[in-house]
C-alpha cells in the first residue's frame, strides 16, 4: 500500500523530530492522518504505519484498539458525533442523538446506504461550556438546536 | 553508596538504600505487602493497586510499588484504610472474573484467590452481567483465558523485558481489555511458557498440563534440565510416576524463574511411545528382547572374552550422563577394560580453555556473573537459540545494569537488539574480528567471554591474551552444547586426558577414529548416537548400546540395555559455566536402569572391582580426586549449584587431530532427543523466524 507523497512527506517530517529510537512517539498522529487518508484503520494501512516506525503490528493495534477515534470499520464520508454525556445531556444532547438516529435510520457506529453520513454517540468533547455539541468530522458545532440537527442532516444528504 | 534513608513502617523504624521501592524495603523487613502488577526485575506498571499504603500527609493512598522510601516517611501497610481499599480492588477485579476456581488449573496455588481469602471480598455489589469471552489456543502450548485475568501486565512485560520476544500486547479498553497475541489469533514465539508461569491467576494455561490434577495432589521435585548445558532448574510435578508439568515459579535455582520450552515441556519425552523397556540381544540379525539377567551376563560374558584375548575396545560416552556414570564408566574402560579409547562427541574445547587459564582462580563465570558484568563479549554463538539461559541473563544484565553487549557472530543473533556493537565473520574470522574490538572492550572495564566451538585448539590461547592484554577483569564461559556436556570432559572421557585433565597413561583413539577403525573388536557406546550420520568401519565389532531410544547407534547393536533418563535417576551434573548440581529421581519408569547400576552389575559379571556402582560414593571419589570438583556436598545436597573452580597446571595439548563441532540446536531441537519430544515437534514456529527483519 502507499500513501500519497504529501502524507509521506509530512511522516518523515514527524519522525525526524524526536530522538533516534523513539520514533514509536509519533504513533498517534501518524495514525490519524493516515486514517483521514485512508478512511478507517485497515490492515494495511496498520502493517504500513508499523513499517514506518519500525515496531510490530500487536504494538499498532493496541494503540487502534484504545481509542475509539481510530475507526475499525469504515464510516461515512461525514461522521457526526453527538454527545449524551452528562454536560450536553442537561441540555437534551439525549434527544439530538434519539432525533439523528430516527431521521437516518441508523444507530451508533452506523453508515447510511449511501455512504454519505455515520453516527457515534460520544462521551465528553471538551465543549460543555456550549452544550449541547456535536462534532461533524473535525468541526464542533455548539449549542445545537433540533432545527440546526435536521438542517444539517438535510444539507448533508442532498451533498 | 549514599545515607541510607530511615522511615517507619507500621510503628517500626526501618532504614533502606535511597530509591528503594517502599514495596522491597517492606519485604525486606519481612513486612509483605500484597501485589499483583508488580514483578521484581520487570518494568514498573502500577496496574493492580493492590500494594496501595497510608502514608502520612499524603492525601490519598499511594501505591507502594511506584514510591521510593524517603526520610522520615510513616508508612500503614494494613491500616484499616488500607484494608477497606484492598478488599474495594478486589471487588473491582472479580467484576467480571468467572468464579470457577473448582475447575481452574491454578486453583490452590492462585494469588487471587489468595487475596480474596484474605481480604475477604467475599461479597460483590456488581449485579450485571458478567462480560464473557469465550477460552482461546494460541498455540499448542499456551492457551488464554480472558475473564480470568485480572489485567497485571506480567505476561506482556516477561515476554518483552525477559524473553526479547515482545509476542504479547493488551488490546482494547476497560472491561474488553484483553491479552492479545502477536498473530492475532495466535503466537509466533519461543513458546517458552514464561507468560504462563508468571501468570498469578489461571488465564494463561498450559497446553501440557492443563486440566490434569490438582497442583496439591502432586509431588514437586526439584530437577536439572536434561536438555542444554546451561542447566536450568526445573520442578515437576509428578503424581503416579507420571511427570504432568516443569515450571520453577518459586525461582530457586540458577535460572530465577526462567525456562525455556525444553526446560518446562519437553521432559515428554521420557513417556514416549518407543521408550525402550526391555534389555535386546540380536539373534539372527534380530534384535530380540530378553530379561535383564541374560541381557548382562551376555554381555560381561563376551567383555571378558575379548579382553582376554587382547581385541581392541572403543567406548563412547553420553553428554547427558552424570559425572558419576561418566567417571565410573572411564574407569570401566581404562581400569576395566584396560583401553585407552575413550572418547565423547565434543562441542567446545575446555581443556584448551584451562590450559590457558592455568593457575588462576576465579576466571569462569558462573550464571550469575554474567548477570552482573559490566560487559559481555559473545563469539561465535546464538546464544538465544543454543543457550537460552544465558541469553536471558545477558539481556537481564543489560536491562538492569546497562551492560556493554558485542556479539561476533556469522548471523544476526537475538543478542543484537542490546548489543553495542554487532560484528559479522565466519567462524574462521572472528577471532580477528574480536581483535578490533579492544578499545570498546578496555572501556567496558570488565568482561564475562562467552565463545562456542568457532574458538578453539590455539585460538582460545590467543583469545585469552588478547583478553589479558586489555588490562581489564574478564571471566569466560567456553560454550557446551547439552545437560552434561561440561562435566563429560570434566570427567576424563578424552583420548589423552583422564578425570581433571590429567594426561591419560596412554593416549587412544577419538571418537572418529574408533568408528573408522576396521580393527576394532567392540565398541560400548552410553547415551550417544555417534552412529546418525556416519558408519562403523568394523565389520566385527561387537556393539553394546545403553539408550533410551531405538537410535541409529542402537539398531546397529548385538546388545541393547535401555537406560533411565536424568529425571529417573541420582547423581550430579556440570553445566557450561563448570556448576555442578544435583538430580534427583523425579518418577521411576519400569523396565530400565540407570546406566551407573548398568556399569555396577557389569563390573560384577566380569569380577573386577572398580569400587561400588553408588552415586554418593562415587562423587566422593570424584571430589577426592577431580581437579575443583571439591565442592561443598550441603549446597548441592540442599538444590543449589557448586562452581568447580579447577586450579590448574598447563593440560597436556595432545598432538592428535580432534574434532570439536557443536550440534548448533536451535530453540526447538535437542540433538537425538528431539524427534521423541511431542511438544518441540507440536510447535509451528521454524527456528530463526523471530529474527528476520
Ligand atoms: S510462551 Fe514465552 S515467548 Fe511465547 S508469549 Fe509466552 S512468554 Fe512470550
Ligand atoms: S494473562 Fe495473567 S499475567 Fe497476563 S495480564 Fe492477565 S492476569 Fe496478568
Ligand atoms: S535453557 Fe537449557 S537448561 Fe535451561 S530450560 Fe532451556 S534447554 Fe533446559
Ligand atoms: S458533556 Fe458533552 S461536551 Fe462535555
Ligand atoms: S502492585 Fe502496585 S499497583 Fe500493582
Amino acid at each position: 500500500m502507499t500513501f500519497s507523497p504529501e502524507l509521506e512527506k509530512r511522516f518523515a517530517e514527524m519522525a525526524a523530530k524526536y530522538p533516534e529510537g523513539r520514533q514509536k512517539a509519533c504513533l498517534i498522529p501518524m495514525l490519524m492522518y493516515a486514517q483521514d487518508e485512508v478512511g478507517h484503520m485497515t490492515e494495511e494501512l496498520k502493517e504500513e504505519v508499523a513499517k514506518r516506525l519500525n515496531i510490530s503490528v500487536l504494538e499498532v493495534n493496541e494503540v487502534v484498539g484504545y481509542y475509539t477515534m481510530m475507526r475499525k470499520k469504515r464510516m461515512g464520508k461525514t461522521h457526526l458525533q453527538i454527545c449524551t454525556n452528562i454536560s450536553c445531556l442537561l441540555w437534551d444532547g439525549d434527544q439530538l442523538w434519539e432525533r439523528a438516529c430516527q431521521k437516518l435510520g441508523i444507530g451508533h457506529n452506523e453508515v447510511t446506504a449511501d455512504g454519505k453520513i455515520s453516527l457515534e454517540e460520544v462521551e465528553c468533547i471538551g465543549a460543555c461550556s456550549w452544550a449541547p455539541a456535536i462534532q461533524v468530522n473535525y468541526d464542533f458545532q455548539h449549542h445545537v438546536t433540533p432545527e440546526q440537527l435536521d438542517k444539517l442532516i438535510d444539507d448533508l444528504r442532498n451533498a | 553508596m549514599a545515607d541510607p534513608v530511615t522511615f517507619t513502617v507500621n510503628g517500626k523504624s526501618l532504614q533502606a538504600p535511597a530509591g528503594t521501592l517502599v514495596i522491597d524495603a517492606c519485604k525486606r523487613a519481612g513486612i509483605e505487602i500484597p501485589a499483583f502488577c508488580y514483578y521484581e526485575g520487570l518494568a514498573l506498571q502500577a496496574a493492580c493497586r493492590m500494594c496501595l499504603v497510608e502514608v502520612e500527609k499524603a492525601p490519598k493512598l499511594l501505591a507502594s510499588c511506584t514510591l521510593p522510601v524517603a526520610e522520615g516517611m510513616v508508612v500503614q501497610t494494613e491500616s484499616p484504610v488500607v484494608v477497606q481499599a484492598r478488599k474495594a480492588m478486589l471487588e473491582f477485579l472479580l467484576t467480571n472474573h468467572p468464579l470457577d476456581c473448582p475447575v481452574c488449573d491454578k486453583g490452590g496455588e492462585c494469588e487471587l484467590q489468595d487475596m480474596s481469602f484474605r481480604y475477604g471480598a467475599g461479597e460483590s455489589r456488581f449485579t450485571e452481567m458478567k462480560q464473557h469471552v469465550d477460552e482461546k489456543q494460541w498455540s499448542p502450548v499456551v492457551y488464554f483465558d480472558a475473564p480470568r485475568c485480572i489485567l497485571c501486565y506480567r505476561c506482556v512485560r516477561i515476554c518483552d523485558e525477559g524473553l526479547g520476544v515482545k509476542a504479547l500486547g493488551v488490546t482494547n479498553r476497560g472491561v474488553y481489555s484483553e491479552i492479545t497475541p502477536n498473530k492475532g489469533d495466535h503466537l509466533d514465539c519461543d513458546e517458552c511458557g514464561a507468560c504462563i508461569d508468571i501468570c498469578p491467576v489461571g488465564a494463561l494455561t498450559s497446553g501440557i498440563y492443563r486440566y490434569q490434577t490438582r497442583p496439591w495432589e502432586m509431588e514437586h521435585i526439584g530437577a536439572i534440565c536434561s536438555h542444554c548445558g546451561d542447566g536450568c532448574k526445573t520442578t515437576l510435578g509428578v503424581k503416579n510416576d507420571e511427570i504432568l508439568r516443569g515450571n520453577n515459579r518459586d525461582r530457586s535455582g540458577i535460572n530465577g524463574e526462567f525456562l525455556c520450552i525444553k526446560g518446562r515441556y519437553a521432559f515428554d519425552f521420557v513417556s514416549h511411545a518407543e521408550r525402550l523397556q526391555s534389555p535386546m540381544i540380536r539373534v539372527d540379525g534380530k534384535l530380540e528382547e530378553v530379561s535383564w539377567s541374560k541381557a548382562l551376563a551376555f554381555v560381561a560374558q563376551r567383555f571378558g572374552e575379548i579382553k582376554a584375548a587382547g581385541g581392541r575396545f572403543g567406548v563412547i560416552g553420553g553428554e547427558r550422563s552424570t559425572n558419576e556414570e561418566n567417571y565410573y564408566l572411564q574407569k570401566f574402560a581404562r581400569v576395566g577394560l584396560g583401553t585407552p579409547h575413550i572418547d565423547h562427541r565434543r562441542s567446545g574445547d575446555v581443556p584448551a580453555l584451562l590450559d590457558a587459564l592455568h593457575g588462576r582462580q576465579g576466571a569462569l563465570a558462573t550464571v550469575d556473573d554474567l548477570y552482573n558484568a559490566k560487559g559481555v563479549l559473545i563469539i561465535g554463538a546464538d546464544l538465544a537459540q543454543q543457550h537460552p539461559l544465558l541469553a536471558f541473563q545477558t539481556r537481564a544484565d543489560s536491562r538492569h545494569h546497562q551492560a556493554k553487549v558485542f556479539t561476533v557472530t556469522e548471523g544476526p543473533v537475538r543478542e543484537d537488539k542490546v548489543a553495542a556493537k554487532k560484528l559479522r565473520a565466519g567462524p574462521a574470522g572472528q577471532l580477528a574480528v574480536v581483535k578490533t574490538l579492544g578499545e570498546d572492550l578496555k572501556a567496558a572495564g570488565e568482561l564475562v567471554v562467552l565463545f562456542g566451538d568457532s574458538i578453539q585448539g590455539a585460538a582460545v590461547g590467543e583469545l585469552v591474551s588478547f583478553i589479558d592484554s586489555l588490562g581489564v577483569p574478564a571471566k569466560y564461559i567456553c560454550l557446551v552444547d547439552y545437560s552434561n556436556s561440561r562435566g563429560t570432559c570434566d570427567m576424563g572421557l578424552l583420548p589423552h586426558l583422564g578425570p581433571g585433565y590429567q594426561a591419560a597413561a596412554q593416549t587412544g583413539m577419538g571418537q572418529a577414529e574408533m568408528l573408522a577403525d576396521p580393527a576394532l573388536d567392540a565398541l560400548w557406546v552410553v547415551g550417544a548416537n555417534p552412529l546418525a550420520g556416519a558408519a562403523l568401519a568394523s565389520q566385527q565389532a561387537f556393539v553394546v548400546v545403553q539408550d533410551m531410544f531405538l537410535t541409529e547407534t542402537a539398531q546397529r547393536a548385538d546388545v541393547v540395555l535401555p537406560s533411565a533418563s536424568a529425571y529417573e535417576k541420582t547423581g550430579t551434573v556440570t553445566n557450561t559455566c563448570g556448576q555442578v548440581q544435583r538430580l534427583r529421581k523425579a518418577i521411576s519408569v519400569m523396565g530400565v536402569k540407570a546406566d551407573l547400576d548398568i556399569f555396577g552389575l557389569l563390573a560384577r559379571g566380569m569380577r573386577l572391582d572398580l569400587g561400588r556402582a553408588v552415586p554418593d560414593q562415587v562423587f566422593e571419589e570424584i571430589r577426592a580426586s577431580v581437579h575443583g570438583y571439591n565442592v561443598p556436598l550441603p549446597v548441592i545436597a540442599t538444590g543449589g549449584a557448586a562452581m568447580t573452580d579447577p586450579v590448574h597446571g598447563r593440560i597436556p595439548v595432545a598432538g592428535q587431530a580432534q574434532v570439536i563441532q557443536s550440534a548448533r540446536d536451535t530453540l526447538f531441537t535437542s540433538g537425538s532427543l528431539t524427534r521423541y519430544s511431542k511438544t518441540l515437534n507440536l510447535v509451528l514456529e521454524a527456528p530463526g523466524e523471530l529474527y528476520k527483519p
